[in-house]
């Protein structure tokens, strides 16, 4: 979690956002992931109750797989907040999202609703694709979310497709490709970083490594562990960026999308995070220890290092926290007792949305 | 001795093609390595050049001469000391030794492409099939010969012109003018942007282009052989094809993936596998496979319209054949019907494809012995035209498939399970299939021959089902 290289969090003010601004009419900075975070009280506060709405509901479904309402696999994103929240922060109207299968982050995060999604996790009618997706299949053409893809790396091509229409439409639309540490050994994966870098096409690839690709250690899958580096051979910068830090997550996304809306092809955001829980609910996570994870969640946690923020900096007391805990409880309570108690697809849904 | 100078093949099917220029006149000398000539086909220009050192004695093939057959004698090159007046004047009949016209009368793969040349000596010209009219073209329409190279040419540059948001990629579309110049003239029309040349990336470029689609373009997806398209195979299965379904009916993909499907000749074992039967086992897809250069482009232009994944298999060896098209402004046929070939009442013989080949030179042969076939092209695979199929087989209460892929759950497996369910009171006799034999494709040429189907054991299989 120490890399040599990490966009940098410390607390000085730049012209990250005023130098966003000016872009169009000045001649596009260089990339260098290391713009500095401008992050005030809004921000904290809007990170905060992103990234703990995410949380409540991954243990909501954690709960509620446990209790046999949702079934077959459920991969829980706890721990890896602040990356799809940072993103999103940073991410304009149009841009689109795509990923694999733990999802259900990138999807509140996009703005889906949590009752759909729960749902659809459910296998309900109300889900987000009438129960016929299931965890790892959500998608919506309105916030721009493109899935939801089970076969590992494969978002990694659509996601490429995803820019290829941007470019081919000549509009400023960035495409946002996520994929594990354990997707970024796909041959796929390679093929769209070499169409992306010889077509120049807008396109953010996140590496999202949190050190396991299911049961297996970076250390032990791959070769060249820095991911940020897996562009070189293409000519596709890349950095990695302190995936546990809000602040630093925004602050390479608001560069990176700026380096793709320049016109100057893709780039790979390597985003250093950890997830608490097994690779999906059936994994007891044998191959690592209790201290490795008690350690990052007492240390690093993303929602407790904004929390402190805000309460150092005076921006919110325990009870204003306490709040919003409180409506993020709610809220995800609600699409429980919706997904619990909203009605299984109709039969005659087999056989609908096959072909249009 | 002079040494003869022969046309050359230029591909593996290539069976005759223009002597479009000679470079050396009577009496030059050559060296090896020289050029000397310039030959063309409809796919490609090459250079001929000589192998051995000597002076051309005769040009015994003028310029300009079109169709000339592979392995006939254009020239003669004499080596030091001979003269002109050695050289015998049988030359010009050299064509009766072409390997087309040579090949076993029983079929195969070089009978097939020597559709083309229907004046070869020893092969039976193609049959004069009585073929049923298709009531998707009006009565009275101009009819217009072409090959399906250029019908499925049209077909892209008439959905491109109506449509921006359509596109073609692929390995070698563009600059090239594609691998087998199906493209050919897209890029000068339509410019780069919307005809893309891709790295050799079968699965990322599908991927690329599922994904377009996904964003509402129109993409084009050309393989160089769907053979290479197993590497891209889940993104065509699991990306294109399940998506609308995953979604809840939000999100498809209106993307065409077409390109040579099945065996050319001579290619060998992973080049020429028919995947018919594997695409067409896929909920989300439809899966069309054309005959005829009218179905090739009325069914391309309608797959690019559809809303949902095409799968398109297209033939190297049709590639090449010319068949009637009608002249419309806009000629797009449905996709899922199928097309009866022939009328006819006493057995009915359902093929697709390459296998078409086989079928109408059986039926032909069929006719002379007083056995009259209803042939059915089904054209569209999935989703399958079955009620044709079985009002067929109820006026004649016999069947047979023919196909060129594996006979292990194929599509004829398919055809006579559904029948034999559907229709079972209405057959006189076992449904019969024929299609390759099951094994990988061999190189060598007997062997070849061996493992595709033939005319003669689509004649057989008749007579059985007839109990003649």
């Amino acid at each position: 979690m120490a890399p040599a290289k990490t966009a940098s969090t410390s607390g000085r003010r730049s012209a990250a956002k005023s130098a966003n601004k000016s872009v169009s009419k000045s001649a596009p900075k260089e990339f260098t992931g290391k713009n500095t975070p401008d992050f005030g009280k809004d921000d904290e506060l809007h990170a905060y109750r992103e990234m703990l709405l995410i949380r409540r509901f991954e243990e909501k479904a954690g709960q509620l797989y446990g209790m046999g309402f949702i079934g077959g696999f459920c991969h829980l994103y706890i721990g890896q907040e602040a990356v799809v929240v940072g993103m999103q922060m940073a991410q304009k109207e149009g841009d689109q999202v795509i990923t694999a299968y733990r999802d259900h982050g990138h999807m509140l995060a996009a703005g889906m609703s949590p009752r759909g999604v729960m749902a659809e996790l459910t296998g309900r009618q109300g889900g987000l694709s009438k129960g016929k997706g299931g965890s790892m299949h959500m998608f919506s053409k309105e916030k721009h979310f493109y899935g939801g893809h089970g076969i590992v790396g494969a978002q990694v091509s659509l996601g490429t497709g995803l820019a290829f229409a941007n470019s081919y439409r000549g509009n400023d639309s960035v495409s946002v490709a996520y994929f594990g540490d354990g997707a970024a050994n796909q041959g796929q994966v390679y093929e769209s970083f070499n169409m992306a870098a010889l077509w120049k096409l807008p396109i953010i690839y996140i590496v999202e490594n949190n050190r396991y690709a299911m049961g297996t250690s970076t250390a032990r899958a791959t070769a060249q562990a820095n991911y940020s580096m897996r562009g070189v051979g293409f000519g596709i910068p890349g950095v990695q960026v302190d995936g546990m830090d809000v602040r630093a997550v925004r602050a390479a996304a608001e560069e990176a999308l700026e380096h793709c809306r320049s016109g100057k092809g893709p780039i790979i955001l390597e985003m250093l995070t950890y997830r608490y829980r097994g690779h999906s609910m059936s994994d007891p996570a044998k191959y690592r220890s209790k201290e490795e994870v008690q350690k990052i969640r007492s240390e690093q946690d993303p929602i407790e290092q904004v929390r402190q923020r805000i309460l150092d900096g005076g921006w919110a007391t325990e009870d204003d926290l306490k709040a919003i805990d409180k409506d993020i409880r709610d809220i995800v309570s609600d699409s429980a007792d919706f997904a619990q108690n909203d009605p299984e697809p109709d039969a005659s849904e087999l056989y609908t949305d096959i072909l249009l | 001795m002079p040494i003869d100078i022969l046309m050359p093949a230029l591909s593996p099917t290539m069976e005759e093609g223009t002597l479009s220029k000679w470079l050396k006149n009577e009496g030059d000398a050559v060296k090896s390595g020289d050029v000397i000539a310039e030959i063309e086909t409809d796919k490609a220009t090459m250079e001929v050049e000589a192998v051995d050192e000597g002076v051309i004695g005769k040009l015994l093939v003028a310029a300009g001469t079109e169709n000339v057959k592979v392995n006939t004698k254009i020239a003669v090159l004499l080596e030091e000391g001979e003269s002109a007046d050695s050289i015998s004047a049988d030359a010009p009949k050299a064509d009766a030794d072409t390997p087309a016209a040579t090949s076993d009368a029983a079929g195969g793969k070089a009978r097939e492409a020597s559709e083309e040349t229907p004046a070869a000596a020893k092969v039976p010209a193609q049959p004069k099939l009585e073929v049923a009219a298709d009531p998707d073209i009006p009565a009275g329409t101009e009819m217009v010969m072409t090959t399906v190279r250029e019908a499925l040419r049209d077909a892209m540059a008439e959905e491109m012109r109506r449509d921006g948001d359509v596109f073609v990629m692929g390995e070698e579309v563009a600059e090239y003018q594609g691998a087998y110049k199906i493209t050919q003239g897209l890029l000068q029309e339509f410019g780069d942007r919307r005809v893309i040349d891709t790295p050799i990336t079968e699965h990322g470029f599908a991927g690329v282009g599922v994904g377009a689609a996904m964003a509402g373009l129109k993409p084009i997806v050309e393989f160089m052989t769907f053979n290479f398209a197993m590497q891209a195979i889940d993104q065509i299965i699991n990306s294109a094809a399940k998506t609308l379904y995953m979604s809840g009916g939000q999100m498809g993909a209106p993307i065409v993936f077409r390109g040579p499907n099945g065996a050319a000749a001579r290619v060998g074992a992973q080049h020429s596998q028919d995947y018919a039967s594997w695409y067409s086992q896929i909920p989300g897809l439809k899966v069309v496979m054309p005959y005829t250069a009218a179905d090739a482009k009325g069914l391309l232009k309608a797959a690019i319209r559809d809303p949902n994944p095409v799968v398109f298999l297209e033939n190297e060896i049709l590639y090449g054949q010319s068949f009637e098209v009608p002249k419309m402004d806009d000629f797009v046929l449905p996709i899922g019907k199928a097309r009866i070939h022939r009328k006819g009442k006493d057995v009915t013989v359902v093929s697709f494809g390459i296998g078409m080949t086989y079928a109408t030179k059986a039926v032909a042969e069929l006719e002379k012995e007083g056995i009259d076939v209803e042939l059915i092209d089904l054209r569209t695979l999935r989703p399958m035209d079955l009620p044709t199929v079985i009002e067929s087989v109820k006026k004649t209460g016999r069947l047979v498939t023919v196909e060129e892929g594996y006979p292990q759950n194929s599509v004829g497996t398919e055809i006579a399970t559904r029948v034999m369910q559907q229709a079972f009171d209405y057959l006189d006799a076992p449904i019969l299939t024929i299609a390759g034999k099951d094994v990988p494709m061999p190189y060598a040429a007997n062997l070849e021959k061996l493992a595709l189907p033939t005319v003669d054991e689509v004649v057989q299989a008749v007579k059985t089902v007839c109990y003649k």
